[in-house]
């Protein structure tokens, strides 16, 4: 049973459909990346995926269970997290505030999680007591990643993590989606760096115009002529 | 332009409601009711642009209906000689010389910096010497009023007539609302409420306490009617007569408006309202449209206070009530339907109606209360239970409000909305 | 010397009173603002509400102020603030909620909150009648007055009993926030979902309980700041539209959104109302003796007392203009 399967997902903003039949799976040990031109409906999936949006056809099942059209604030309880693209921190809130807000709905002692997200961010050990936001770009998608980590979730879903960073900290970034994954997170990305992105993935999707164009392994997409001549620019 | 069969109950029911009100009131009363809900009509249709074409949040209707009949009053109520003959009329001119001095010293010192003085310098310059002239100006205007309320008690009207009061009046208000709408178009939509909220205060507190201009709280009266008055030709006629002339007024400006709205400016003014985001990045001036739109529909409310403080006949300062003068135009465009212009003529005849017919039926009903409370229970009724009843009757406006908001957000009339994905 | 006595008791005992009440409203306005994103404007009459509860409480319940020597109304406020908390949350429950989840325009939350206002005030008007009331039922307001050990000084320095326990309240409540908003979960929340309401969301904030949370603040302050006020001078049915206007201006100044700065706005509202409508001379006299040119008018001040309610308007529109974000940079403008 896949960790998150999408099964010809059709969803949109109030009645106008952007996804046209989405068909994606991944499993736990996996970082599944989609990529496609502008327009192509790849933030829209996550957010379709994370109830922000309402799904009017097909269905998206976590582990099985049929989610589509929960509340956000429930999926998070089912062991989802989401960093959006834009605004994903409480600029006016210390850095560890900010991972205590990620591990809100825990009521247990979450401290040992505080440590694990340090360990994954060296950096954001220091600045635990400055506002996120007098931080840099990339420490602040730092930040972002370990909000959404503190609940332990088994899934991540990443829009476009590296969207505006320098590339020494896309790679940094990349670094750590894998150890991520490696601690047993399923992580499911949008990225615009797509031959970056998709170099880490075990699957990559191609979308277009809603709909599934391509669905592979990441390094065969990446060998596909007709991918490259298409989608990652030559 | 079809009816639809919905407008046609509706403006049938409204029919009717008049029908019962003339023949249970008589008809002096009645006509008195359907001018009164005419000049209602008038502040309506302002506010019902400026709600309903650019979301405008205007809560100081009452500052801008106390303008424009101070305005009519000042300019339409005869000369007073016992003003004109002294030489007051000369000791208010001086001190009128001496605040156009005192701002044109203010203004000379903000071009201070064309002689290069450091901002530093100026600005505390700048600030003290305002404090400074300011106090000259006020204090030397302490005085004359003062003189001016013994001897002549105000300074009367102009004795022009009176369509020029309205107009002028109008005119003010449009000023006002720039000044306003200068500052706060730009920002959140909720400060324009507070701001509005704040100038309508304002205009009352100055048109309350600036007795050498108002008279205060003795108030002023008669007021001259554009149109021949009771004791010439009796109620009926000359409330008709009225009635006639504001309903002229109230078509008029129902036809401008049309053209307005199917006009490059209204087809603006509606793809903003309906789509801010599309209209802003399509190079469209979303706050200069705004500030149009809440310029004109203040000057309709300062044209609607004139021709109601004029009709009313008496200008009282102390009688401009935030519930009658804002929230109760408030409830005629929401329910009428914010942005069209007939369901804010149903909703403005439609709420006075019932408004002035809910005072007798609150006391109707407290007379009622008391008797049978005392019958049953011996209960002795609180002396001011009248006045409470008639206070409370806020709590109809309110639920009006909570509950067109949660049930018929659009009103009666709905005005079609494009809706763009 | 007694001049200074006399500027302190009519400018800085009267300006810290207004200002404190002020700075109370003000920060229960700046919390809904934050939180739910509009102008409130039954916030004012909130707090008559708030007083009247504690009318209610006060002549059923005489006799325990004197027990314990407070006015018994004040000793009655937490109750009410409980009530007011509830009936905060019943409002929003009833008139706000279904709006929100229909996602309207702040706007139109703006003109439910009239829409409340104006029930709220038919209610207070029919049930409570239009008159002035006092607090005082069974006891009398304290007064102190405070001789200075100076030779010139024959003035005294004057403080009521509720003024005092209006300053302890606010230092009270200013603490008890600060706390709640720092060390609490529900508290950082609320600072969460004020800061960036989307993500508070997809971190799995329950942000219905936040809204509750901030109602029951809201509420709870506003009848303290209610019956703070009416202790200090009456009680009347119509004081919400008066004090509406200085509460935004000072949750404006401050920066909306930002409790502290409402505190600091409050005070500024308050400090300039009085300084404004201060008679000048008074202070000045001492100054004539000593030049004699100088011919001081009876009355010097800048604003005629009739006037007082244009002055936070003038503070509202400086801001606006000049800093529209507030002193302390709030969030939204």
């Amino acid at each position: 049973m896949a960790l998150i399967e999408c099964k010809n997902v059709h969803a949109g903003y109030g009645g106008m459909n952007i996804l046209n039949g989405v068909n994606m799976a991944i499993e736990s040990s996996e970082i599944g990346v989609i990529v496609g031109p502008n327009g192509a409906g790849k933030s829209t999936t996550l957010k379709a995926i994370f109830g922000l949006l309402t799904v009017s056809e097909g269905s998206i099942e976590l582990r099985g269970d049929d989610i589509s059209n929960l509340a956000p604030d429930k999926l998070v309880h089912k062991g989802m997290g989401f960093v959006p693209q834009e605004h994903n921190v409480f600029v006016s809130m210390t850095v560890e505030e900010n991972l205590e807000m990620g591990a809100f709905i825990r009521r247990d002692d979450f401290s040992y999680m505080l440590e694990r997200v340090y360990s994954f961010f060296p950096d954001l050990k220091d600045k635990r007591r400055q506002p996120a936001g007098e931080l840099s770009g990339g420490q602040r998608q730092m930040v972002a990643m370990g909000r959404a980590l503190m609940v332990e979730p088994s899934l991540l879903l990443l829009d476009e993590p590296t969207a505006g960073l320098s590339p020494l900290y896309m790679n940094e970034i990349f670094e750590r989606v894998i150890a991520i994954n490696e601690s047993g997170v399923g992580v499911l990305m949008v990225e615009q760096n797509a031959k970056q992105a998709l170099r880490i993935a075990h699957k990559g999707f191609v979308l277009a115009a809603g709909k599934n164009r391509f669905t592979d392994t990441g390094q065969n997409l990446l060998n596909d002529p007709e991918v490259a001549k298409s989608f990652l620019g030559g | 332009m079809q009816l639809p069969k919905k407008d046609i109950i509706l403006f049938s029911l409204l029919a009717a409601l008049i029908l019962i009100v003339f023949a249970s009131q008589g008809s002096a009363y009645s006509v008195r009711v359907l001018a009164e809900a005419s000049c209602y009509a008038i502040l309506a249709l302002g506010l019902s642009i400026q709600w309903g074409y650019a979301g405008l949040f205007n809560a100081g209707i009452m500052g801008f209906v106390a303008l424009g009949g101070f305005i009519t009053m000042l300019f339409s109520f005869p000369t007073n000689d016992d003003f004109w003959n002294t030489d007051l009329p000369g000791q208010l001119g001086g001190v009128g010389l001496k605040a156009i001095l005192s701002v044109a010293i203010v203004y000379g010192l903000t071009q201070l910096k064309r002689l290069g003085v450091s901002k530093k310098i100026r600005l505390p310059v700048i600030i003290i010497a305002s404090a400074i002239l300011y106090l000259w100006v006020v204090t030397s205007l302490g005085p004359v009023a003062e003189a001016i309320e013994s001897e002549a008690g105000f300074i009367g009207g102009l004795g022009l007539p009176v369509w020029v009061g309205w107009l002028v009046g109008g005119a003010i208000a449009g000023g006002i609302a720039y000044f306003i709408g200068h500052i706060c178009l730009g920002l959140r939509s909720d400060y324009l409420a507070i701001a509005t909220l704040g100038i309508a205060e304002i205009i009352k507190a100055f048109l309350k306490n600036a007795d050498w201009l108002t008279r205060g709280t003795l108030t002023v009266s008669p007021l001259p009617w554009p149109v021949p008055q009771a004791g010439e030709i009796g109620f009926v006629a000359a409330r008709a007569s009225y009635l006639s002339l504001t309903a002229v007024l109230i078509a008029v400006i129902y036809f401008l408006l049309y053209r307005a709205y199917n006009a490059p400016w209204g087809r603006t003014m509606r793809a903003i309202r309906d789509n801010e985001n599309s209209s802003a990045a399509m190079g469209k001036d979303i706050n200069r449209r705004r500030l149009e739109v809440f310029i004109l529909g203040s000057v309709l409310m300062g044209i609607g206070g004139a021709a109601l403080v004029t009709f009313n006949g008496i200008f009282d300062p102390s009688g401009f009530l935030p519930l009658n003068h804002t929230f109760l135009v408030w409830v005629m465009v929401i329910l009428g339907g914010a942005g069209n212009n007939k369901g804010t003529i149903f909703g403005a005849v439609f709420i006075y109606i019932i408004w002035t017919m809910s005072e007798p039926a609150a006391l109707f009903m407290i007379d009622v209360a008391r008797t049978l409370g005392d019958a049953w229970f011996g209960w002795q009724a609180p002396g001011d239970l009248d006045s409470r009843a008639l206070q409370a009757r806020v709590f109809v406006i309110g639920l009006i409000i909570s509950l067109v908001l949660r049930y018929a957000p659009k009103g009666l009339f709905p005005e079609k909305v494009a809706h763009h994905a | 010397m007694n001049e200074f006595i006399f500027f302190f008791n009519s400018v800085i005992i009267s300006g810290a009173v207004i200002g404190s009440i002020y700075a109370i409203g003000a920060i229960g306005v700046t919390l809904v603002f934050g939180i739910l994103r509009f102008a409130h404007f039954a916030h004012a009459d909130m707090m008559t509400l708030g007083a009247f509860l504690v009318l209610i409480l006060t002549a059923l319940f005489p006799a325990v102020g004197p027990a314990i020597g407070l006015p018994t109304a004040f000793v009655m406020m937490p109750v009410a603030m409980v009530a007011t908390a509830f009936i905060a949350v019943g409002i929003d429950k009833m008139f706000y909620k279904k709006l929100r989840e229909n996602n309207v325009k702040p706007v139109v939350m703006v003109m439910a909150s009239v829409g409340v206002t104006l029930m709220l005030q038919g209610l207070i008007r029919f049930f409570a009648g239009t008159g002035t009331q006092s607090l005082y039922i069974d006891d009398r307001k304290a007064i102190f007055r405070i001789d200075l050990p100076f030779e010139s000084a024959s003035r005294n320095l004057v403080i009521t009993e509720p003024q005092i326990l209006l300053f302890v309240f606010l230092a009270f409540a200013v603490v008890s926030l600060h706390l709640f908003l720092n060390k609490s979960r529900l508290g950082k929340a609320m600072r969460a979902m004020s800061d960036n309401p989307d993500l508070a969301k997809v971190s799995g904030i329950n942000t219905n309980t936040v809204v509750g949370v901030t109602w029951i603040i809201a509420g709870a302050l506003a009848c303290a700041a209610g019956t703070l006020l009416s202790l200090d001078v009456t009680l009347k049915p119509d004081l919400s539209f008066m004090i509406l206007l200085p509460i935004f201006a000072a949750a404006i100044v401050g920066g909306v959104g930002h409790p502290y700065g409402a505190l600091a706005g409050g005070f500024v509202v308050g400090m300039t109302e009085t300084l404004a409508v201060f008679n000048w001379t008074f202070v000045l006299r001492p100054l004539e003796k000593a030049i004699p040119a100088l011919d001081l008018p009876n009355t010097l001040a800048f604003v005629p007392t009739e006037y007082k309610i244009t002055i936070p308007f003038f503070i509202l529109l400086a801001i606006l203009i000049w800093r529209p974000t507030g002193l302390f940079k709030g969030k939204i403008i």
